[in-house]
Parts: C-alpha cells; structure tokens; sequence
C-alpha cells in the first residue's frame, strides 16, 4: 500500500494478508484513474444526467419558524434512487469500469447503498451481489425488491446480529474468495484504507456545493452543518467543506435508539472506545474484552458499532461534535418536518433533524444551519407507521 | 533455534497441526478434545480466541466461536485453559486471534500472559506485514515467536518482508478464500510452497481448505513443515453436540490416520 491510510491514530488497513493486493489494486486505480480528464468528464456527466447533482440548498422556513433558527436542507433525499449513496456508486462504479472489473458486491443496512450498487451493477453492466443483514432484509423489503429489479443478487446474512456489520463480515468474506474478478464498493466512509479516502473523495459534491450555495443564497458561511453518522459518509461528504472553515460548527448526530444509557442504541462516537474493527482502527461499541456489541436503532442506515475512523479524528481533534437523539424524537421530527415542508426525510436523516429541535429556543433567530437531508423517507413509512399509527 | 525449528528438524514427518477454538463447544469438553488430540499425536496446536466478528473464517469456525462464546468464553477464560493444556503435556502452542482482543486486553500485557501460561507463538488474523511493529517488540519483549500469513497472491517483495519479520513458522494460507473444508486441495498451493521455499529458509505450515488424510499427505510432500487442519476437525464437535465420546472418537481416529498418512517412508 503506497499510504497508511491513517486519521491521526485512526484508520488503517487491518485486514486478513489474502485482501491486501486486492486493497492495493484499488489504491492504485484510484490514483490512476480518478483525477484524469475522461475519468472526470464521464463522472461528470453521469452526476448531472443519471443521478441528478447539483442537488438544491433549500430554506425550510415553516420548520425554521418551529425551530426558531434558519435551517437551510441540502436536498440529497432529490438525488436519484433517494440517498446521497448514488455519488459514491458512480464514482466507485466507474472505477471498477475502468479497472476492468465485471463483478461488484457491496453491502447494505438500510438498503439505499444496496439500492444504489445495484442501481450501478445495472447502469455499468456489472453482474451485482449485495450482501444484507436478513433482519435488514425484513424491515426493508422495498428496497430489496428494487434491488431485485435491478438485476442484483440479495444474499442474506444471517450470522452474528443479522445486521450491517454481519453483512459486511460476509462481503468481505466472500471477496476473499473473488478477489480477481470482483471489486468490492465499500459503502461508507470506513472500513480498510483506501475506502475511506474514496468514498470521501465522491461523496465530497455535497459539501463543496452547499458552502457555494450558502455563499449565493444566504451572503455567508453558516453557523453550523449537521449531519446525521452511521459510518459516516454523508456526514464526511459535507463536513468536508467546511472543515477549514474554523468558524462553522460540525455536528455529528447519531442513533440514541432507546436512550444512550441503555444496550439499545448505535451511538458509536458517543460511547465507544477505541478498537479495530473491519480493517479500521476507530471508536467501536464493544465490550471490555473486545467483542463487538450488537446495536440498535430505528434507522437501519445508522444501525452500525463501528464508525468512520476520520470522524473517529474530527471527534478527537475537537473539529467536530457528536451527539445522539432518540428513536422517540426521530419519529417526532418524522411527523414534524413532513407536516410542516411536504418532504419524507429519511430516518437516518431525521436523526439530524431532530437535534435542531433539541436546540429550539438555544439559539438566535439569525443563527444559519445547514443540515445535510441525506435521503428520502419513502422507504421509511411503513416503519414509522408500526410505531406512530394513523388513525 | 526457535521452538517450532527444533521440533520441525527432530521430527521424522511434517508436524501435524490441529486448530481448536478454545472453549468450543464449552470449557471442559475443549479441554477433553485438546487432551486427545495431544494423546492422538498432535505436534503442535494451534488455539483461536473466539471473537465476534471473525472475518477470515468460514461458517464452520464461525460457529464454533459463537458457541465457545456462548458458553462464556473470554480471552482471560482461553488463558487459562492453555495453562491448564500445558501442564497437562508442554506442547508447542500457536495462537490466532483477531486484533481487536488484544488491542483490549493491551498488547504487552496479553502477550506476558499468554508466555506464562506457556504459549509459543503469536498470529494476528487481521494485522498484515505492514503494521508488524505495533506487535512484533511486545511478541520479542514477551519471548513469543512471531508467525505471519502468507496467501497465493502475496508478492515476493512481500514475501521477503514476511519472513524477516518471522520467528516462528510462515503460515501459510494454500487458497484464495477463508477458512474451512473443501473436496480439492487448491493448485495453488504448490506453486506456492515452492515460491516460498526459493524465497526463505524459514519453516512452512500450510493451513485453509485441508479436509482429507490426502490432503494432508500431498502437502507434507511438496516439502511442508506443518500440516494445519481446522475446520474438519472442528466437524467433530459440531455433528456430535452433546456427545463428547463420539467427539473424543472421531478425533482420535482422524488424528491417527493422518498421522499415518504425512509420515515420510
């Protein structure tokens, strides 16, 4: 491996001997490839015409009101197939294209990066397996379907937790046996070097649009950009911006579930420790010999003990905060910001959301905040429907 | 010499190596199995510390960790049990375990430990070559022997690299895939083993995918210092939960016939 990968002490590339060359293979087509002018145009053109970029920067002003502070909704829910996740696939997608790859896996949680690879696997003509964790299949069976639709292979997990870290183990798993003709297109911005730099580096349009859209819109920088962290790759695709900018505030929220005094939660940075974990130095939920906790959370997307190792860094480097809410105040803004703007927002993103009401009445009229509204929440309604019934 | 280069030299075949989880499918019964496999004839054994996410491990070793887990146990557990294995019979030990126990339990201090409950040697699953110096000086400081994995696709270079920071043995991995049993012995290890023997005079266990006394015999004569056999023996206790006779029988036999098999005329 040419670089190590390393986030201050986080990071890293802890992975089995077999899955090196095939980790070095992908560091180095990503050197070769990613900055040159075709690679670049062809991205380009897809980001426009297939998934929809530049998204809109959008003053929610009714939910302004609520909240009493200005929120301005980077639209990434707008993209297609509903998440943020398509940057990553296209980008990944295409450098498997050009690295003479005719095989992807991937793994999902919530199904929207499945959904996306698969979007991808179709787009590219790749033969496509997604590996799912099979509680995950149950309570996302939307997306599998799309997934199927799509051409793509749903392979589920049902070692461990049943849940995204099982079905990471099993991706990698079965890429240790496939590694000549299969490129693994890593999800989140975690995992072993060089995934995290790379999913970064596609996912970074959502910051680099929004602060020239706070610019145009608003005259200025914004006070805060929020965001919600499971692995971490939306939040580190519109942190990333910024993140030179000492004076705007990152914020990081993540999955309280029932509370983060109980077992039941996926609030990794929050109450984690330090540990190594799919190929990744960072802060994991474990237990004190090192066994890795099962999470949960209602939002399968955050449902996840391990976390990006940069946001492992920006945690301890102070350059960012991280906080948790509730499954109950994530079905409350669920409710809220869909009463008060006409737009589903993801459960994974409502968790962002719902820290803005936390801090209703805390901060000043004119305060700005940019919050990154990472998907849709049309794949969320049944869930919230078993929790808050319509009567 | 190092512990394992003596024995490998003394012995008149490849050194049989059978790998257990430690505590799978509990404490006692581990022991009792360990305890025959040393009376079968194993030369040296190889333990694995059961951890959750075992991402360089088929169902069949996955199982056996959820299992030992299951029933309580923990690295501070394993340790103990190792003890109670070597005072049983002193028998050259080779750990593989995952990071993240050790990273926990502090690197210094598991690996003291694990050297006075009479460990021989330390392999890292998930820590490569390239960050052999956050446990290479505690493995030394200890008095452990260090043991590496080697794949099909491991470059020379890396190779080289490998076997400089070896004390122990190269384990050598003889596919392209995780642990557990397959009908063939993969082509690629062969080829391997001769690559490996031009690039380095340290010994050469071959472990992953070994199921037959076949097996077994074919990589003990394409110039193997050890045999690692894994999953198939883990079969034992996995077909026969609850009956540790069959268990206990089971092993012993397939123990002795490949004995039989690797060793040299």
């Amino acid at each position: 491996m040419k670089q190590k990968g390393r986030y201050g002490q986080f990071g890293g590339f802890y992975v089995p001997e077999v899955l090196i060359p095939a980790l070095e293979e992908i560091e180095a087509g990503f050197e070769q490839y990613c900055s040159t002018p075709q690679f670049l145009e062809e991205l380009d053109t897809l980001s426009r015409t297939y998934a929809g970029r530049p998204t809109p920067l959008y003053h929610a002003k009714r939910f302004s009101e609520h909240v009493g502070f200005q929120v301005h909704v980077k639209r990434e829910d707008l993209l297609h197939g509903g998440a943020h996740k398509v940057n990553n696939v296209l980008g990944q997608g295409l450098l498997a294209k050009y690295m003479g790859k005719k095989k992807i896996i991937a793994e999902t949680g919530a199904g929207q990066h499945g959904l996306a690879t698969a979007m991808a696997g179709a787009l590219f003509g790749m033969e496509t397996k997604i590996f799912m964790g099979s509680v995950d299949v149950a309570r996302q069976n939307v997306n599998v379907h799309k997934m199927k639709l799509c051409g793509a292979e749903v392979i589920s997990v049902s070692g461990g937790t049943c849940t995204l870290k099982d079905a990471i183990n099993d991706a990698l798993r079965y890429w240790t046996g496939h590694i000549d003709d299969t490129f693994y297109l890593f999800g989140t911005a975690g995992g072993p070097h060089p995934f995290p730099m790379i999913v970064r580096h596609f996912q970074t349009p959502i910051g680099i649009e929004a602060r020239q859209q706070c610019f145009e819109q608003i005259g200025r920088l914004p006070d805060k950009v929020v965001a919600c962290v499971g692995g971490g790759s939306n939040a580190i695709g519109i942190f990333s911006a910024f993140i030179n900018d000492p004076d705007v505030e990152l914020i990081g929220v993540e999955g309280g579930g029932k509370g983060v005094d109980t077992d039941e939660h996926c609030a990794t940075l929050v109450k984690g420790s330090v540990g190594v974990l799919h190929g990744a130095q960072t802060y994991l939920l474990q237990d004190e010999n090192g066994q890795i906790h099962e999470t949960e959370c209602i939002s399968a997307g955050l449902d996840y003990p391990g976390v990006g190792p940069e946001h492992a860094y920006l945690k301890d480097s102070g350059r960012a905060a991280y906080t948790a809410v509730t499954d109950e105040q994530v079905l409350d803004v669920f409710e809220l910001f869909t009463h008060s703007e006409g737009i589903i927002p993801a459960l994974e993103s409502s968790h962002a959301l719902a820290w803005l009401v936390s801090q209703k009445g805390k901060l000043s009229k004119d305060t700005v905040v940019v919050v990154n509204l990472s998907g849709r929440g049309d794949k969320d309604v049944s869930i919230v429907e078993q929790h808050r019934p319509m009567l | 010499m190092g512990i394992y280069q003596d024995l490998f030299c003394g012995l008149n075949r490849a050194a049989l190596i059978p790998f257990f989880v430690i505590g799978d499918p509990d404490e006692e019964t581990s022991f009792q199995l360990i305890k025959t496999a040393i009376d079968a004839g194993a030369d040296v054994l190889e333990l694995g510390i059961p951890f959750s996410d075992p991402v360089a491990d088929g169902p069949t070793i996955q199982k056996a960790d959820i299992r030992a887990m299951k029933a309580g146990m923990t690295p501070k557990k394993a340790l103990a049990l190792i003890k109670r294995i070597t005072d049983y019979r002193p028998i050259p030990i080779g750990l593989l375990v995952y990071y993240n126990l050790v990273y926990q339990y502090g690197i210094e201090r598991f690996f003291s430990a694990f050297k006075q409950v009479g460990g021989t040697s330390v392999l890292v699953a998930d820590l490569s070559i390239d960050d052999a110096e956050e446990i290479a000086p505690a493995a030394e400081a200890a008095g452990l022997e260090t043991v590496f994995m080697v794949t099909p696709n491991t470059t020379d270079d890396r190779i080289q690299k490998i076997a400089k920071y070896t004390t122990g043995f190269i384990y050598t991995v003889s596919l392209l895939g995780t642990t557990g049993q397959r009908s063939g012995l993969s082509d690629l290890v062969e080829p391997l083993i001769e690559r490996l023997k031009s690039l380095t005079e340290k010994p050469i266990c071959v472990g992953f995918g070994i199921s037959t006394a076949k097996h077994a015999k074919d990589i003990a004569q394409a110039g193997a210092d050890g045999v690692i056999i894994g999953s198939r023996i883990i079969t034992f206790i996995e077909d026969n939960l609850g009956d540790t006779d069959t268990m206990k029988k089971q092993l012993k036999n397939y123990i002795q016939e490949v004995a039989k098999e690797i060793a040299r005329p």
